[in-house]
């Protein structure tokens, strides 16, 4: 026997347990990927049943299948174009009604429709019966009660989307609702001229093109004008006619006459299907009585910042251990490659390259497996939709969304979050400007990367203050974000915002399995897209740090040097060794050894003053090598842009030094303090312990303190580091990424010269 | 219909019933997609902290609307 594929696709409004019920249909063997020309995530699975094969198709949430918006545009442009065997309409029972609303305009199209009836065990718990053979008869189409929680009638429904599949193979008989007096002779008219021309007869029915003329379907339109220009032009006066009628007789449009009698057959249905057991008194759902609390004037936002702030305690706490592991991990695999192999451009690229740029990006896995299981807890249970209600009118302000809250708190809203997972949760927004608004802004908040960088300089420059200067820089973050948001908003990404016709789902208690499922797609999105861009990038990066290489010469005096400190170390030790000497005449050596070591140092450099003296050639080598490091990368394209660049930044108080760190700074941010302790010869140093680099800093005379201030603005303003960079990119197109890339960088010049040049007028 | 009033001035708990949606386009479909026509019976449950948006309960599901929205809907005080 040959095997069978069938494709379904997986239909159902936001919040009915269609994720659910995906994952349960096909465990998690799944593939993502975008539905052509829009940004909405498509999401494909397989299922075995005997010999047959199934494409289980999952459909974005939708409330209906008009034109308006991306994710209704790709649910039905799959129906129309993929004609899907059969397609599986997830139900939330518990609320009927609205739910088939869906149902009936795929039933228009001709689609054959399995219902899912989902969520029983709440419609019971509601006090709530449903007539399910009743429902199954009036709806012509086979009914599953399901709950996807607990996997309850999974078997069943793809048995009967495998029976639909075979018997009717994609084609279905649409349903015909009568629209009342007023427009039911008009459609049939119009039907009559669309089945003659057989005007889109390939999108669907001829009602249903009527249908969505009546609706005024702007994309419907469109196509029936390129295909067939006269037909098109008679039906559009036509529905003109019927329009300017109805607007005189009952001062209402064509569209809301369809969805009044649409829902006028739904309530019909509901009223012989749904039977209430219990009184309405007791009903009050559990839902609103939490959310007269959750949601109330004051207690509200209490609960809500108090909310977040645990999320951040427990991602960055319990985060913090996982992430220390995968960094001594990848410190330490870096130290083994070192030992194993010989000194070379390969050893380099392989330690200071791929692993140091991969690493860094692998690094934070565990902070946004953590943070995405919380925030998918959030989610799914309901508070996500709250939150959003309750901060939607101040979002408004800013051309921002209520929704927009948790993507920018994520990015560093409290100072120490990333706006990699930040940028990623901005998936819930429905609005491609709003979402592009909000993907834009919240790269401006003060990012954990960021940190160091002004912990860093507030200790050099701020000493005492550094709380104060976080707590400003943490709202400056802010300020910037939601500026940025209303200034592109009222500019580039202008429209009307969404209307805030928001479903607010009742509490639900999430399940773990739907959190580990999230939790894992997410992650490993973001492993496997970032880890290939940033691979390459890693390389840039260390290229442009490493060539050219210092020459020969410019090499020799270091190399000198450092063979006469080794030569001079060995001459001690040898006198050591020859002599065999009491104690007391050893530790007179050894205290020769060191004044002899000591020498040698302070030749070679005044900066590592402050060591201790247990091992003085290893330190005088140290700085040796330090001076070297110093003096290659300055040698280096990227140190010679630096150098190039100090016409155009020393406006902003920044030499050469700031200027290759701050192009570190594109890779990733905690590259920042790195790169600067390298070009002030300080060696290599611990992010964390930046005291050495704070104290050269504050002694440089070339860099005063406004140009510490305007150094503070450009980190937290400026690019993105590039795994943001690739994040934003895969969220709304290399083409807005690669704007904010230029578009911050700017924003941030402006502000960093205004300050520096300010606080140098004010002296 | 002298009774009617837009949902805007509507209060906490009033039960209610939609006299009619003055919405058009995007935003009157989307009104229209959730259930809320003539004749559809609602109850404001809650308002957020700055009194924008509204919570409101319809049958079998609660929505959120701003209030903006809200005065395209007009709406009468249902009798019990």
């Amino acid at each position: 026997m040959e095997k069978q594929t069938y494709t379904i696709g997986l239909a159902g409004n936001p919040n009915c347990g269609k994720t659910t019920m995906f994952n349960a249909l096909t465990g998690g063997h799944q593939r993502v990927g975008n539905w052509p020309g829009v940004t909405v995530e498509k999401k494909i699975g397989k299922v075995t049943a005997g010999d047959i094969e199934i494409d289980v198709v999952d459909l974005p949430g939708t409330y209906s299948l008009t034109s308006y918006a991306d994710d209704e545009r790709a649910a039905r442009n799959f129906l129309i174009d993929d004609k899907p065997a059969v397609v599986i309409d997830v139900l939330n029972a518990d609320s009927l009604e609205r739910n088939l609303y869906l149902a009936i305009q795929m039933m228009e199209l001709g689609v054959p429709l399995v219902l899912a009836l989902n969520m029983m065990d709440e419609v019971r718990k509601n006090g709530k019966e449903i007539n399910v053979g009743l429902l199954a008869q009036l709806m012509d189409s086979p009914t599953v009660e399901t709950v996807a929680r607990s996997g309850i009638g999974k078997r069943e429904l793809i048995n009967e989307a495998i029976r639909v599949a075979q018997a009717k193979n994609g084609k279905a008989e649409p349903l015909r609702i009568s629209y009342g007096p007023d427009l039911d002779p008009v459609l049939d008219e119009m039907e009559l001229n669309i089945s003659k021309a057989r005007l889109l007869s390939d999108k669907g029915p001829a009602r249903w093109v009527g249908i969505k003329y009546l609706e005024g379907d702007a994309s419907i339109r469109r196509q029936g004008r390129e295909r067939n220009e006269s037909v098109s032009r008679v039906l559009e006066a036509m529905v003109e006619n019927v329009s300017r009628h109805l607007k005189a007789t009952l001062g209402a449009t064509p569209d809301a006459i369809i969805a009044d009698y649409r829902y006028g057959f739904l309530a019909g249905i509901a009223k012989q299907v749904v039977s209430y057991t219990r009184t309405n008194a007791s009903r009050i759902a559990l839902s609103d009585r939490m959310d007269r609390v959750l949601t109330q004037q004051v207690l509200g936002p209490l609960i809500m910042a108090a909310t977040i702030y645990l999320i951040y305690v427990l991602t960055f706490t319990v985060g913090k251990i996982p992430m220390d592991w995968m960094q001594t991990g990848f410190t330490w695999l870096g130290k083994t490659v070192e030992a194993a192999m010989p000194e070379g451009m390969l050893r380099s690229l392989l330690v200071s390259g791929i692993i140091a740029g991969v690493g860094g990006v692998l690094g934070f896995v565990p902070l946004i497996m953590i943070m995405f299981f919380l925030l998918s807890a959030l989610e799914d249970s309901g508070y996500v939709a709250r939150m959003a209600y309750m901060v939607d009118r101040i979002f408004r302000i800013f051309g921002l969304h209520g929704v927009s809250v948790l993507p920018l708190i994520v990015s560093g809203g409290i100072a120490g979050g990333c706006a990699v997972p930040g940028v990623m949760a901005t998936r819930t927004l429905r609005n491609p400007k709003e979402k592009l608004a909000t993907v834009l802004a919240a790269p401006l908040m003060a990012c954990g990367a960021k940190v160091p960088v002004f912990l860093m300089l507030a200790a050099a420059f701020f000493p005492g203050e550094e709380a104060k200067v976080m707590s400003i820089v943490t709202l400056c973050g802010w300020i910037a974000a939601l500026f940025v948001a209303k200034l592109l908003r009222s500019t580039l990404i202008k429209g009307e915002s969404t209307p805030f016709v928001m479903e607010l789902p009742p509490y639900r208690m999430p399940t773990l399995r739907g959190l580990c499922i999230h939790t894992w797609e997410r992650s490993w999105q973001y492993v496997r897209k970032a880890g290939t861009v940033i691979l390459c990038i890693s390389i840039l990066v260390w290229a442009a740090m490493t060539f050219p290489a210092l020459s020969e010469d410019q090499a020799k005096p270091f190399e000198d040097r450092i063979a006469a400190i080794q030569v001079q170390a060995g001459n001690a030790r040898a006198n050591l060794e020859e002599t065999e000497a009491t104690p007391a005449e050893k530790a007179e050596k050894l205290g020769d050894f060191n004044a002899n070591a000591g020498k040698a140092q302070a030749e070679a450099k005044t900066t590592g003053d402050a060591v201790e003296v247990t091992d003085p050639t290893a330190e005088a080598l140290k700085t040796v090598e330090a001076e070297k490091s110093e003096a290659s990368l300055r040698n280096s394209l990227a140190g010679r842009a630096g150098a190039v660049l100090e016409s155009v930044m020393s406006p902003a108080g920044f030499n050469w030094r700031v200027n290759i760190a701050l192009l570190g700074g594109f890779a990733a941010k905690e590259v920042i303090v790195a790169t600067l302790a390298t070009a002030y010869s300080l060696g290599e140093i611990d992010t964390k312990a930046a005291a050495p680099l704070s104290e050269t800093l504050a002694q440089d005379k070339s860099f005063p303190k406004a140009a510490a201030v305007a150094l503070i603005a450009f980190v937290l303003l400026y690019a993105p580091c590039m795994v943001t960079v690739v994040t934003m990119a895969k969220e709304v197109g290399w083409r807005w990424a690669t704007f904010a890339v230029g578009f911050n960088t700017v924003l941030a010049y402006m502000v960093a010269v205004v300050i520096f040049q300010a606080a140098r007028f004010m002296g | 219909m002298n009774s009617c009033i837009t949902l805007r001035s509507a209060q906490v708990d009033q039960r209610l019933r939609i006299c009619s949606i003055g919405a058009q386009g995007e935003l009157g479909r989307r009104i229209r997609d959730m259930g809320l026509i003539p004749g559809a019976e609602i109850t404001v449950v809650g308002k957020a902290p700055l009194r924008d948006p509204v919570a409101l309960r319809l049958r079998d599901f609660t929505l959120t609307l701003r209030n903006s929205e809200a005065d395209h809907i007009v709406v009468e005080p249902a009798e019990r």
